[in-house]
C-alpha cells in the first residue's frame, strides 16, 4: 500500500475533490502563491488557476462569510482557516450563520462549506497560536467536527466531508502534517462520525482525538511491555460523537483514561466521561481518568510547552493509577 | 433627480404598484405592533415604519434571480419582494405555517425560491454572506446580483470593511444599501460613527456611491437603478446610502426617551406614504378612489394574513429536531 504523509493525504483529496466537482473550490489566506500556511495546497494553484484556488485578504470573518454564502449560492467551498485560533474572529459567521442556516431557513438552505483548520500546540508559538478550540465548536448543532490522526483518516474523512451538506470543521494537527502512513489506492471513505480503535487491548480503554492518538499509543506500548494491554479508542469525529465505540471498549476493559491535548475544565474529554458514565458505569472498576493540557496560556519556554501538554508518560501514570 | 409629476403620471401603474407596497408594509407592520400587544407574536419585534420608501424603491427594481440579504428589521423587505404576507405574519406568530415553519421568527425570514437569502439578526453578519451569493454568481456566470441590506450600526463593524474589501478586490456583484435611520438602537450616528457622511467610506476601496433621499420612493428608486445597472454590467460593487428615519423605537421595548421630539416630528412631516400618496393625486396618477381601492386591498390582506397565521397550527414538537442536518 503506498504511504503518504498526513499533508499528503489531504492534499491529494483536495486535488481530487477540485478534479472531481466543478462547484468546488478553496479559498484562505496565504493558500495559493504561498502554498499554505503549513504547506498543505502547494501547488494547487499552479494546477487549478486562480478561480479554484483563491488568496483571500487576512480578514476571517469575510472568508468565511464568503464561504457561506458561496455555499449557499450553490459552490461547495472549502475554506482554509491558517490556525484554529484565528477561527474566533471568524467565530461569528461559524456558529451563528453557517451552522444555523439551515434551522432558521426552515429547511430550505443548506451550507456544503468545509473549513479546513489547525489546532494544537507543540511549535512553540506561545499561548496565541497554540491552541485545541475544537472542542468549543463540537458543542454547536449544526456543525460537524472532525479531527484525523492519519493520513488514511485525513484521506477518508475528507471524502466524506466533501459529500456533506452540512458545514463540517475539518480540524487537522500541525505536528502530524509529517506523520506517514498507508493510503490505499482504492476509493474508501471514513464515514464521519464513527471512531476507530485504533489498538486493541483488554485492561484498560484510552481515549483521544488527533495528535494524543498517537501520546495514547505511544503510552500503551510502554504499558505493553509491563503487561498491560491497551485500547485506544481514536474519537475521529467529535460531532456526532460515537459513543457506542467508546462505550463498547469499556464494557469491555472495564476501565477508561481520557486523554485530550486541550484544556481540562469544560474540555472535550468531559463529554466522553460523562457518556462512560451514563453508559458504562455498571461495567466500571475504578473510576475513569482524565489527562489533558496544563490549563494555562500556553508558554513560550521549550520545557514549559512540553510539560503543558500530555506526554505518553502521563498517560501511563493515569492507567496505572487504575489498575 | 426623482420622476417628474408627469413622468409619474405615464409609469401609472408602477408607480401605483409602489405605493400598494408602500402600504401593505405601513399596515402589516400596524397590524403586528398590535399582534405584539395581544402577545400573539414574542421576542423582539422591529418596525419598519418611516422606512418604506426605501424597501420599495430598492427591491422591485431587480429580477427575480437576485439574491437579497438583509437584516432583522426586514419585513418590509420582505414584502417588497413579494413573500407572502400571510406565511411571513405565520412566521411572526411562530406558526408551521411561517416561511421557516416557525423556527426563524421576525428577525430570521428566508424564501430561497424568491432569492430571499435570510434576514440576520447578527448586525454586520449578512455582509461576508451577501459577497460569498456574488462569488457564487459570477463563478458560475449567472449575473445575479446580490442586495445587501444593513443599518448604519454595521458600518462600524470589522465586516463592513472586510466585505466591501472583498467585493472590490475581486469584482463581486453586490449592491451594499445601507439605511442610515440615523440610530442604533438609542445611540445616534453622531455618537457612533467617528466620519462624517458614511457613503464616502466607499471611495477608500474605490467603490462608487450615492446618497439619496430615503423618505422618497421614486428618488430612492431611480439611485437603485442606476446601482443595480452598474453592478449588473460587471463594474464590481456599489455603495447606495438611503437617509431615512424610523418611526417608532427600535424594537417593541423601546420607549424612545433618547430622541429629540421636534426631530421626530420633523421626519413624520416627510412621512413616505403620505408624502407619495399626495404626489400621486397631485399628479393625477392616481385618483382618490384609486387610492381608496388599493388600501381596501391591503387591508383586506392583512386581515386575511391575520387569520391565515391565527389559525394556523403550530409546529409539532418533535418539528426541533428537524432541519439542524440534512439528511
Ligand atoms: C453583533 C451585534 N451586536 C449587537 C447587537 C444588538 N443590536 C441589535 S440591533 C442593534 C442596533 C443596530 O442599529 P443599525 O445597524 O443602525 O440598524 P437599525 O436597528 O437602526 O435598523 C444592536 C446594537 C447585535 N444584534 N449584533
Amino acid at each position: 500500500m503506498p504511504e503518504l504523509t498526513y499533508r499528503e493525504a489531504i492534499r491529494e483529496t483536495l486535488r481530487e475533490a477540485l478534479n472531481n466537482d466543478n462547484r468546488v473550490f478553496l479559498m484562505g489566506e496565504d493558500i495559493g502563491a504561498y502554498g499554505g500556511a503549513y504547506g498543505v495546497t502547494q501547488g494547487l494553484l499552479a494546477e487549478f488557476g486562480e478561480q479554484r484556488v483563491k488568496d483571500s485578504p487576512i480578514a476571517e470573518s469575510v472568508l468565511v462569510g464568503a464561504g457561506i454564502g458561496a455555499a449557499m449560492g450553490g459552490l461547495r467551498p472549502i475554506v482554509e482557516l491558517m490556525t484554529i485560533n484565528f477561527s474566533l474572529l471568524a467565530s461569528d459567521q461559524i456558529v451563528n450563520a453557517a451552522a444555523k442556516m439551515l434551522f432558521m431557513s426552515g429547511g430550505q438552505i443548506t451550507v456544503p462549506l468545509i473549513i479546513r483548520t489547525v489546532s494544537g500546540g507543540g511549535n512553540q508559538l506561545g499561548a496565541s497560536h497554540s491552541q485545541c478550540l475544537e472542542g468549543w465548536y463540537a458543542q454547536v448543532p449544526g456543525l460537524k467536527v472532525v479531527s484525523p490522526s492519519t493520513p488514511y483518516d485525513a484521506c477518508g474523512l475528507l471524502r466524506s466531508a466533501v459529500a456533506e451538506e452540512t458545514p463540517v470543521m475539518f480540524v487537522e494537527h500541525s505536528l502530524l502534517y509529517n506523520f506517514r502512513g498507508p493510503v490505499p489506492d482504492e476509493y474508501y471513505t471514513v464515514p464521519i462520525g464513527e471512531a476507530d480503535v485504533k489498538r486493541v487491548g483488554s485492561d484498560v480503554t484510552i481515549v483521544a482525538h488527533l495528535r494524543m492518538v498517537h501520546v495514547a499509543l505511544q503510552a500503551a506500548e510502554e504499558l505493553a511491555e509491563e503487561g498491560i494491554e491497551a485500547e485506544v479508542v481514536d474519537l475521529r469525529s467529535l460531532r456526532p460523537l460515537d459513543t457506542d465505540t467508546i462505550n463498547e471498549s469499556v464494557m469491555k476493559t472495564n476501565r477508561a483514561v481520557v486523554v485530550e491535548e486541550g484544556w481540562k475544565t469544560g474540555g472535550f474529554g468531559a463529554e466522553v466521561v460523562s457518556s462512560i458514565m451514563e453508559h458504562s458505569f455498571d461495567y466500571l472498576d475504578a473510576p475513569v481518568a482524565r489527562v489533558a493540557g496544563q490549563e494555562v496560556p500556553m508558554p513560550y519556554n521549550r520545557d514549559l510547552e512540553q510539560a503543558a501538554i500530555p506526554r505518553p508518560g502521563d498517560v501511563v501514570a493515569a492507567v496505572k493509577s487504575l489498575v | 433627480m426623482a420622476m417628474t409629476l408627469k413622468e409619474l403620471a405615464i409609469k401609472k401603474p408602477v408607480a401605483l404598484d409602489l405605493y400598494r407596497k408602500m402600504v401593505l408594509i405601513r399596515r402589516f407592520e400596524e397590524k403586528a405592533s398590535e399582534m405584539y400587544g395581544r402577545a400573539k407574536i414574542g421576542g423582539f419585534l422591529h418596525l419598519y415604519i418611516g422606512e418604506e420608501a426605501v424597501a420599495v424603491g430598492t427591491i422591485p427594481p431587480l429580477e427575480p434571480r437576485d439574491y437579497i440579504v438583509t437584516h432583522y428589521r426586514e419585513h418590509g423587505h420582505a414584502l417588497a419582494r413579494g413573500l407572502e404576507t400571510r406565511r411571513i405574519m405565520a412566521e411572526l406568530f411562530g406558526k408551521a405555517t411561517g416561511t421557516s415553519k416557525g423556527k426563524g421568527g421576525s428577525m430570521h425570514l428566508f424564501d430561497a425560491s424568491k432569492g430571499f437569502m435570510g434576514g440576520y439578526a447578527i448586525v454586520g453578519a449578512m455582509m461576508p454572506i451577501a459577497t460569498g451569493l456574488a462569488l457564487a454568481s459570477n463563478y458560475r456566470d449567472e449575473g445575479r446580483i446580490c442586495l445587501c441590506i444593513f443599518g448604519d450600526g454595521a458600518v462600524n463593524e470589522g465586516e463592513f470593511h472586510e466585505s466591501f474589501n472583498l467585493a472590490a478586490l475581486w469584482n463581486l456583484p453586490v449592491l451594499f444599501l445601507l439605511e442610515n435611520n440615523g440610530f442604533g438602537m438609542g445611540t445616534s450616528v453622531k455618537r457612533a460613527h467617528a466620519g462624517k457622511e458614511m457613503c464616502h467610506l466607499a471611495d477608500a476601496f474605490g467603490i462608487p456611491s450615492e446618497m439619496v433621499d430615503g423618505m422618497d420612493v421614486l428618488a430612492v428608486r431611480e439611485a437603485a437603478i442606476r446601482a443595480i445597472n452598474h453592478v449588473r454590467s460587471g463594474k464590481g460593487p456599489f455603495f447606495l446610502e438611503a437617509i431615512t428615519y424610523r418611526f417608532r423605537g427600535h424594537s417593541m421595548a423601546d420607549p424612545v426617551a433618547y430622541r429629540d421630539k421636534e426631530e421626530e416630528q420633523e421626519w413624520k412631516r416627510r412621512d413616505p406614504v403620505v408624502t407619495f400618496r399626495r404626489e400621486l393625486l397631485q399628479s393625477r396618477a392616481a385618483s382618490e378612489e384609486n387610492i381608496a381601492k388599493i388600501e381596501h386591498s391591503v387591508d383586506e390582506e392583512i386581515a386575511e394574513a391575520v387569520a391565515f397565521a391565527d389559525a394556523s397550527p403550530n409546529p409539532a414538537h418533535d418539528e426541533m429536531f428537524k432541519d439542524i442536518y440534512r439528511e
